[in-house]
This record gives C-alpha cells, sequence and structure tokens, in this order.
C-alpha cells in the first residue's frame, strides 16, 4: 500500500503513532508536503467524517482520529509554512459572550482543522468586539459562533452588526450554530451560514471560503 | 437552614448509560473495546479530580421574590414565576466539582486528547447533576423530618438560563447564597466558576404547581422541551 494510503488508513482507525510514522516516512521520501497534506491527512479525515455522517462510527472515534490526525499535521506544518503553502483559510470561532458551553464549539473547531483550515479558537464568553478585532488582526476569511443559551443567542447578532458597521461583512463572513439556533435565525440576524453539527459546518465554512 | 453539602465520589458515580448516550454511542449490549477504555480512564479521572460540594439554604417567597427579580432581564411570564408563589418551601442550592477537573478538561483538549477531553467533559456534566440531586434529597430529607411535608410533595429544580429565567438571575441567587463558602464565583456575564457548576432554587409543594404547559413565547426557542420529561417524572 502507498505511503498516502497508510497514512489515511491509520488516520481513520485513530492509530496516532502510525499516522506520525507514516507521515516522517513520507517527507523522508520527499512526497510533496501538500500531497501529504491533500491525499494522506486531509483524504483521512473525510473519510472519517463521512462514515460519521453515516452513522458507520462513533464521536470518539472521530476524536481518536483528529488526534491521529494533529500527529501528523504538527510534523508536516513546519515544512508547509517553510514552504509558503497556505491552509485552506482562516476562521476564528469562539462561544457567544454569556455562554460557557463549549464542547459542540470545539468539536467544530476540531473537524474544521481536520479539514485543513487554520483556527483560533477564542474560548467561550467571548465579546463581539474580541470575535471581530480577532479576525481583523488574523485576516480571517470567517468567524463562527456558538450560543447554547437561548439567552446569549442574541450576542450573535451584535457581531453581525459590528462587523457591517466596520465595513467587514464583505470581507469576513459569519457562521452560527448550537442547539437553540436554526437556520431561520442565521437568516433573521443576517449570519452567512448556519451549521447544523460539526460536519455541516465544515461543508459550510467550505462553501463560504470559496464564494470569495 | 442553610447547609455545606460534601459528597463522596461513590455517591455521585455517573450514569454509564447517559454518557454513552451524550457521546451519540448506542451500541447493545455493550460499547466497543476503545471506547469502554475512554470511558474507564473517564471515570478514573473524574474520581480522581472532582471535590463535589454544595449548599442549600432555605428562603422564603417573599424573599425568593427579590431574588428571582434578579437584574430585571426575566420574561414577562415564565413557569418559575407561577410556581414559586404556590410553594410550600423554597431554597436555593448551588453545587460544584471543583476547579480541577474543568482544568483537566481543558489541559485534554490542548493536548489533542480530545476524545478523553470529550468523554470526560460528559462524566462530569453527568456527575455536577448528581451532586444536585443528593443537595435536593438533603432538602427534601430536612423537609420531611420537620413534619414539612405530606404525600403529595414533590420537589423540582429549576435554574437561571432556564424557561425565561435570565442567567443574571445568578447575581441576586448568590448575594444570598454566598458560594464562595464553596470557592464558586460568577464572572462579570453571570457564568459560575469553576465550570462544572449548577445553581437555581428547590421548589417543594404540591405536585400539581409543577405543571405548565410549554407554550410561553421562549419554548418556541428551546431545542430540547425537557420539562416535558421532567413533569412526566413526577409521579
Ligand atoms: C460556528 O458554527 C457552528 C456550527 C455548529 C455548531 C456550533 C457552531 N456550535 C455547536 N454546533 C453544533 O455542532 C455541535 C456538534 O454536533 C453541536 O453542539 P452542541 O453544543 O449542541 O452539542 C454538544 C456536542 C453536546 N452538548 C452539550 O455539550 C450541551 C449539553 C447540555 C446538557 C449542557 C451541559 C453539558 C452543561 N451545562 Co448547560 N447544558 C445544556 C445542554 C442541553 C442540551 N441537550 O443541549 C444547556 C445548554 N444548559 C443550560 C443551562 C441553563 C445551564 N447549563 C449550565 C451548566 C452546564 C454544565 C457545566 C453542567 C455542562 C457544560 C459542558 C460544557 N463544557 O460545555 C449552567 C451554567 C453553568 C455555569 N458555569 O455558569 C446553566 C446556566 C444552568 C444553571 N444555572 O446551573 C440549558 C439552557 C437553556 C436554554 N434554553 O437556554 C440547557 C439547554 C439544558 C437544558 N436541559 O435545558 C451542534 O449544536
Amino acid at each position: 500500500m502507498d505511503i498516502l494510503k497508510q497514512i489515511s488508513e491509520n488516520l481513520r482507525g485513530g492509530n496516532d503513532k502510525k499516522v506520525l510514522e507514516f507521515t516522517k516516512l513520507a517527507i523522508e521520501q520527499k512526497i510533496p508536503p501538500k500531497d501529504i497534506l491533500d491525499d494522506g491527512l486531509i483524504a483521512g479525515m473525510d473519510t472519517v467524517g463521512k462514515l460519521f455522517k453515516a452513522h458507520e462510527i462513533f464521536l470518539p472515534d472521530v476524536l481518536l482520529a483528529a488526534k491521529a490526525m494533529y500527529s501528523g499535521m504538527d510534523e508536516l506544518k513546519p515544512i508547509l509554512i517553510r514552504e509558503g503553502i497556505p491552509t485552506i483559510g482562516k476562521v476564528v470561532i469562539g462561544t457567544i459572550q454569556g455562554d460557557l458551553h463549549d464542547i459542540g464549539k470545539n468539536l467544530v473547531g476540531i473537524m474544521l482543522k481536520g479539514a485543513g483550515f487554520e483556527v483560533i479558537d477564542l474560548g467561550n464568553d467571548v465579546s463581539p468586539e474580541k470575535f471581530v478585532e480577532r479576525a481583523k488582526k488574523e485576516n480571517a476569511k470567517v468567524i463562527g459562533m456558538s450560543a447554547l443559551l437561548t439567552t446569549t443567542m442574541q450576542g450573535m447578532r451584535k457581531v453581525i452588526d459590528l462587523l457591517n458597521e466596520r465595513g467587514l461583512s464583505g470581507e469576513i463572513k459569519t457562521i452560527i450554530g448550537g442547539a437553540p439556533v436554526s437556520e431561520e435565525f442565521a437568516r433573521e440576524i443576517g449570519a452567512d451560514a448556519y451549521g447544523y453539527d460539526a460536519a455541516s459546518a465544515v461543508d459550510r465554512v467550505k462553501k463560504l471560503t470559496r464564494e470569495k | 437552614m442553610r447547609e455545606i453539602i460534601h459528597c463522596s465520589i461513590k455517591d455521585i458515580k455517573p450514569d454509564v448509560d447517559i454518557i454513552l448516550k451524550s457521546q451519540g454511542v448506542f451500541t447493545p449490549p455493550e460499547p466497543p473495546e476503545k471506547i469502554n477504555a475512554l470511558l474507564d480512564m473517564s471515570m478514573d479521572l473524574f474520581g480522581k479530580l472532582s471535590i463535589p460540594m454544595g449548599i442549600i439554604s432555605e428562603i422564603s417567597i417573599s424573599e425568593f421574590e427579590v431574588v428571582y427579580s434578579g437584574e430585571g432581564q426575566n420574561e414577562k411570564n415564565t413557569p418559575v414565576n407561577e410556581i414559586f408563589r404556590r410553594a410550600d418551601n423554597l431554597a436555593l442550592f448551588t453545587a460544584t466539582l471543583g476547579e480541577g477537573i474543568s482544568r483537566e478538561i481543558n489541559e485534554l483538549f490542548k493536548l489533542n486528547e480530545f476524545a478523553l477531553g470529550c468523554m470526560l467533559d460528559s462524566v462530569a456534566s453527568e456527575g455536577i447533576e448528581k451532586v444536585a440531586e443528593i443537595a435536593q434529597n438533603h432538602f427534601s430529607e430536612y423537609l420531611s423530618k420537620s413534619g414539612q411535608t405530606t404525600p403529595s410533595t414533590r420537589i423540582m429544580r429549576y435554574s437561571p438560563g432556564y424557561c425565561g429565567w435570565h442567567i443574571s438571575g445568578q447575581k441576586k441567587l448568590f448575594e444570598f447564597l454566598h458560594p464562595e463558602d464553596i470557592a464558586i464565583s460568577l464572572t462579570d456575564s453571570f457564568l459560575m466558576q469553576p465550570l462544572k457548576s449548577v445553581s437555581g432554587v428547590m421548589i417543594a409543594g404540591p405536585k400539581e404547581i409543577h405543571h405548565f404547559e410549554d407554550n410561553f413565547p421562549f419554548c418556541s426557542k428551546c431545542s430540547g422541551h425537557t420539562c416535558r420529561e421532567r413533569i412526566k417524572s413526577l409521579r
């Protein structure tokens, strides 16, 4: 089996040590780093995402696979940076101000990284100013907001209003998610996208970054 | 009556089925080996790192009226607003697992140990519910020992953040309860620290008072409607 296939298959099984070993081997064998990333690591994570959507594997399996992906990614990242190979985009994520529920947001961040995005996680209880300022500073393409409390989901609107006020809404797109949030609410507050779960968040963010 | 409750880990053992369900694992009769291993490790960490504690403090209806009014941000009509006025007894409560477990969960995520971090989070979320249940049992025992219950008395817990009771309500609640005694504090956004903490009021009274329809204006925004299950459980 070729090395890239070994990477993606081991990643699927959550075997982080093997993923690291084969990533190192691929680097040694001078396989282009972009191919290792796309056809090994991201391809593996893509399969994992599909299996999860089809209910063939469980959330812990996805998270073990994500750890395996990151072990390969940590090895590859310095080379990608050195060779000036950009990520597919930067996303700033966080749980909205007044809310502490961070597990859903963490899962979205993990899956976005797994799809090749650079993710800047601001944690929970994040103010609208912090979202906007950090996204601007990092030149992020997307802001992702999570809310689990119905009392705080209105805070998402403030981020979008602030982007509009500062004339940044064309440059920085927004995606929202979390149990009380819906497609309809996203439309109502002017968010560019809504993610039902982590997998759909990845699809939507990919679409948002392609649209630009 | 005001009591600080120290729980032992064996009394708050989280329910495995609930944890697996929250992880989306539905595999009768046994989950896969890898998942079982994660569960065992999480249970172990939970036992080592949790310092489960709670406070309950009885409060009169008129005092609670002030607590409930909070920062003036509640919805106009709410279930709690109707229920507490018909109660026989009320007690405020808060419960926590301490800082250590939340720190460990964050650390695990930082170390890319996502599966273990996520499993431990589920275990801890289920564990903190158990601490709140123990606090409720204490209140129930206190009421029955002091002859304040009848066969139809039922106790339910209600918390800020749910059903139109704004989360900022935790400010007044804590001014009354003094949770600093068990090292819980509130952030400027009215969130409890440590993260694995819960708060609210326990309302005791005839079971009918706990019945309400889920047709308040804010119910349409609620995805869970768990109030239905709670009301059903009142036997
Ligand atoms: C950027 O784009 C995107 C795209 C998709 C996105 C996205 C962003 N973000 C999420 N998604 C989507 O993808 C994710 C993966 O599929 C999904 O994310 P979710 O976050 O939905 O799903 C997670 C993977 C798993 N789900 C969760 O982790 C949340 C589960 C429930 C049970 C929950 C938990 C676990 C907790 N809680 Co809290 N908690 C509840 C929750 C009830 C529920 N069933 O939702 C909820 C949210 N809590 C509630 C409350 C009120 C509270 N909680 C509190 C505490 C806690 C725990 C600490 C016990 C724990 C926190 C865990 C944590 N680290 O986040 C309290 C505050 C504590 C504090 N420190 O101040 C307190 C305020 C109660 C209190 N006063 O004690 C309720 C809110 C009520 C409301 N309608 O607003 C609640 C709905 C419970 C209920 N049964 O009603 C999707 O929504």
